[in-house]
């Protein structure tokens, strides 16, 4: 047991083994956001123009709705672990850091919920006059 | 975890020499909450506006394209650039490679021009496009 080092008292309980998890997914969720958004770029610099017609007939095809769900998927997962470790190591007032993660935790998931969302009104609905 | 107030801190940024590797570090955590925040929510609000309909999404082209939007989308551009090239860097750390002094300077000055280039070009392809 240590003598009351943080590290000390971490190694007095032995390791449960998901110490590396955080550290795993956000990797995992890099190389999704590294492949998916640079598709995402130059397929919008390839498009023929970003008007609204264009861009609903293009986001209408399934090769093109499912790898943009995945890539809002990948992004805000990636943003919640991101954002995680800033405000982990910014908020230090242990009820501000609650509600902080609590606030990131909202944003994050209602920010992929809304994409997918509008993704998949889009492919299911096409164009609105 | 509760921290004995009696245990010294390692010294924070006001006492280092600012260097690349530095500079780097910080910008990657600036970029990347940047994206976070206007990136992710300029994304969801072109999706939105493009499932909502033609009126809600001429609103969005209206705002993207007025000055204050292309600021804001060159501004994403290179800071999506600046985290994907600061980001690569850091999967080679993570394999343990690219600490001796030199290499890491020369790899964090290089990922920062490498942004900025990239980021010129690609909106020289767009007013070479528009024109």
């Amino acid at each position: 047991m240590g003598n009351g080092t943080g590290i000390g008292r971490v190694r007095g309980l032995g390791s449960a083994r998901h110490g590396a998890h955080h550290w795993l997914a956000q990797r995992y969720t890099a190389v999704g956001n590294l492949l998916l958004v640079l598709w995402l770029i130059f397929s919008l610099l390839s498009l023929p123009g970003l008007d609204y017609d264009s861009v609903v007939l293009w986001i209408a095809n399934p090769l093109v709705a499912v790898p943009m769900m995945l890539m809002i998927v990948s992004i805000f997962w990636h943003l919640r672990l991101g954002m995680q470790v800033m405000l982990e190591d910014y908020v230090h007032d242990k009820g501000l850091a609650f509600f902080s993660m609590l606030l990131l935790n909202f944003y994050a998931f209602g920010g992929a919920a809304a994409g997918v969302f509008a993704i998949a009104k889009i492919a299911f609905t096409g164009v609105v006059e | 975890m509760a921290r004995s107030n009696s245990r010294p801190l390692s010294p924070h940024l006001t006492i280092w020499k600012w260097g690349p590797a530095m500079a780097i570090s910080i910008l990657h955590r600036v970029t990347g909450n940047g994206l976070a925040t206007v990136g992710a929510l300029g994304l969801v609000w072109w999706l939105m506006a493009a499932a909502t309909g033609p009126e809600a999404y001429a609103t969005f082209i209206k705002c993207a394209t007025s000055p204050l939007g292309y600021l804001v989308m060159i501004g994403i551009t290179w800071a999506f650039f600046q985290h994907l090239f600061s980001g690569l860097r850091h999967f080679v750390l993570d394999m343990g490679a690219g600490y001796e002094l030199r290499t890491n300077r020369n790899w964090s000055i290089a990922a920062m021009v490498a942004s900025v280039l990239v980021t010129g070009l690609v909106w020289l392809y767009i007013c070479g496009k528009a024109f």
